[in-house]
């Protein structure tokens, strides 16, 4: 008999049980909550006359409205009217029952997916939910973690279980060696690229071989971030001692001896050699250059030293439509050279790449050097209230301000623009966040996807330029 | 939840790939905490030439006369046809309450994104996939007959065109049970909640850290 995927163990150890219909109900022993797709769970909860199954189980955050600038203020000086209610409304649910909640000015407080795994909330071997996307993320650590829509959400809270079936399984394996400049945000907007934006759908997508082995735990928590952006609702890497160490001494983590029994059955985490994958995408890393993406969906991506595709290459004729519906969206040209775009803001945050590594990567670029004239804006937004803290203490902030970026408070941000943080109509943005849709970062905006590197190097040059050249 | 058993209703074409769902429902609209009235804005950056802002009133809006349900010929269309890999991007359920709210009950497709596809269910909506040829043959028909309706039996898992022609769809089990009689799946959930509490027993005992830690 094969062996078992990382997949297929995390899955089978949280089996309660197979209905005969071949729905399966798997236990979920975290969820993380913010205010933008919990309000109707709670209400839900209330109106059937439900509590949550397990308080424990549960953290929350505010991260997707709020403000970034200068908030000491408080909740109440939210100036969108519409943003605050939907603040307090997380507030007051979680004080309603009891669920801890790191409040909008408290230092923890962050964008959940950078919060919870910096917490010890989200540990190697766990099932974990959360109202978002992007929770792919946490699959960095070892845990199955799913994105769910808010009915999932009430779900979670009233049964501590979710209904489902189980995934597919997809290795993407990634050997060799990265090149200088090369970071992990250039190995998913490639994968991406490769596999398509639909590729993983029905899969869970395994990250191996040397090249996550050797990426540090923010690294891989950017690739597992993006599995959804290739269709795949969870993004994993196997257990090893880079997770050991990162998980090791965090606030929710188990001490002395229990700290001692979960490494021990943290071992396991790994897919064993002879496990079978459903599919295998295989890539060699030193082919790999930063890359940006041009288009409207995350799989139009190229690298920097090539050109906007040209519709004529293609024979498909709903792809003929969407390559020359972007490139009318993106304001480009067919054939026009990557390093030609012009930029007019810079947002380097957001749950792909908001970490410390991530701020040290794109501080090291513009160190001595001054935002170009032609950018209006361009934004530093730390993920969380601690990793602003420790960007503080190692001086980035002063680095970035030096050059004329705005250090910000932590929250999602231009991301998705729900909160002030916004792209005017027609302005091209380079972005380190994850999604390049129409009018996601704001009416009319157009975001080309990049690594906190490559957005730092786009800032000082006000156009799109192969970050090696800056730091040869 | 709404029961889905048949229906028969006006289908609209629209024709690309990737719908996401940021274009289903646009962010500022993602801000009310309620369920409903969520229709109005319904793919809102296609819908009208300004930018939407929430609670506004849409009767004055500017609306772009080229998209499809704009066009007088789709009024009142209840089928939405679509490319693959529709409803792809972030989770937010918005996107099915605005399709709902706006009077969508079946979204036919060939392939969807999963989160999005399991959306639906939870709200009485109902995606079917069908094969790329048999989209392409509805997008064809819909294109030339003026007040083409389609019929979705959610019983027989049957697409039945004007013509009478029947393409089948595939549904699981479970969705299709709970989608017919309108179960609210929390409650089916909680008929399991001794396998629950076992499991949880036994989850305490061989991971004892992760109980009582967050508090």
């Amino acid at each position: 008999m094969a062996g078992k995927t990382l997949y297929d163990k995390l899955f089978e150890s949280h089996l309660v049980r197979t209905n005969d219909d071949g729905s399966s109900l798997i236990y979920i022993d975290r969820q993380v909550l913010h205010e933008v797709t919990s309000p109707q769970a709670f209400e839900g909860l209330r109106m059937a006359g439900r509590q949550p199954w397990r308080i424990d189980a549960n953290i929350a955050t505010p991260d997707h409205n709020v403000p970034t600038t200068e908030r000491s203020g408080g909740v109440d000086e939210i100036v969108d009217p519409v943003s605050k209610i939907q603040v307090k409304t997380l507030d007051s649910n979680c004080d309603e029952f009891g669920i801890l909640e790191f409040k909008m000015n408290d230092q923890r407080q962050g964008i959940v997916h950078v919060m919870a795994p910096e917490q010890g909330a989200i540990l190697p071997g766990v099932t974990a939910v959360c109202g978002d996307s992007h929770t792919a993320t946490l699959g960095a650590l070892g845990a199955l973690a799913h994105g769910v829509g808010t009915s999932e959400v009430e779900h979670v809270l009233a049964t501590q279980c979710l209904i489902t079936k189980k995934m597919k399984n997809m290795l993407v394996r990634v050997d060799g060696e990265l090149g200088i400049g090369v970071t992990p945000k250039d190995v998913v907007l490639h994968v991406i690229g490769v596999i398509g934006t639909a590729g993983g759908t029905g899969y869970a997508i395994e990250f191996g071989g040397d090249v996550f082995r050797n990426m540090s735990m923010e690294g891989r928590m950017t690739v597992c971030n993006m599995a959804i952006e290739a269709g795949a609702r969870v993004g994993l890497v196997s257990v090893d001692q880079i997770t050991l160490d990162y998980v090791e001494g965090r606030p929710f983590a188990p001490k002395g001896e229990q700290w001692d029994m979960a490494v021990a059955a943290w071992k396991d985490l790994v897919s064993d050699n002879d496990a079978e994958f459903d599919e295998v995408v295989e890539i060699n890393g030193a082919d790999i250059e930063p890359q940006v993406t041009w288009g409207t969906s995350p799989e139009m991506v190229v690298g920097v030293s090539a050109q906007v595709p040209n519709p004529a290459n293609e024979t498909d004729q709903v792809k003929i439509d969407g390559i020359n519906r972007a490139l009318e969206y993106m304001g480009l040209n067919a054939d026009q050279n990557i390093t030609d775009i012009k930029l007019d803001r810079v947002f380097i945050g957001s749950c792909t790449n908001s970490r410390i590594e991530d701020l040290r990567d794109a501080a090291k670029v513009v160190e001595g050097r001054k935002v170009a004239g032609n950018i209006i804006q361009a934004l530093v937004v730390p993920g969380s209230g601690l990793v602003k803290e420790q960007a503080e203490k190692e001086g980035l902030d002063k680095v970035f301000t030096a050059a004329g970026l705005e250090w910000r408070e932590p929250g999602c941000s231009m991301c998705l623009a729900m909160n002030p943080d916004k792209l005017g109509n027609g302005e091209h943005c380079a972005s380190t966040s994850n999604r390049n849709f129409e009018g996601r970062q704001g009416f009319g905006g157009r975001t080309h996807l990049v690594s906190p590197a490559m957005a730092a190097a786009a800032a000082v040059t006000g156009h799109f330029i192969d970050v090696r050249e800056l730091i040869k | 939840m709404n029961k889905f058993t048949l229906h028969t209703g006006i289908a609209a074409p629209l024709d690309r790939a990737n719908v996401d769902t940021d274009m289903i429902i646009p962010k500022q609209f993602l801000k009310s905490i309620k369920r409903s009235g969520f229709g109005k804005n319904l793919f809102d950056e296609l819908r009208y030439l300004d930018e939407g802002q929430p609670d506004q009133d849409c009767a004055g809006r500017p609306l772009n006369e080229e998209f499809v349900l704009n066009l007088p010929r789709y009024k009142g269309t209840s089928v939405l046809l679509a490319r693959e890999n529709f409803g792809c991007g972030s989770s937010r359920e918005h996107a099915p309450w605005a399709l709902d709210d706006f009077g969508i009950r079946s979204v036919i497709a060939p392939s969807f994104a999963e989160i999005f596809y399991n959306n639906c269910f939870k709200n009485g909506l109902l995606p079917i996939i069908l094969s790329e040829e048999q989209v392409d043959q509805l997008f064809n028909e819909v294109a030339t007959t003026e007040g083409y309706e389609l019929t979705v039996d959610l019983e027989n898992q049957v697409v039945k065109t004007p013509s009478g022609e029947e393409m089948a769809f595939e549904i699981d089990d479970f969705r299709k049970h709970c989608l017919l009689n309108g179960l609210d799946d929390i409650g089916l959930t909680l008929q399991h909640a001794d396998d629950i509490k076992a499991y949880e027993e036994k989850r305490r005992q061989s991971a004892p850290w992760l109980f009582d830690a967050i508090k």
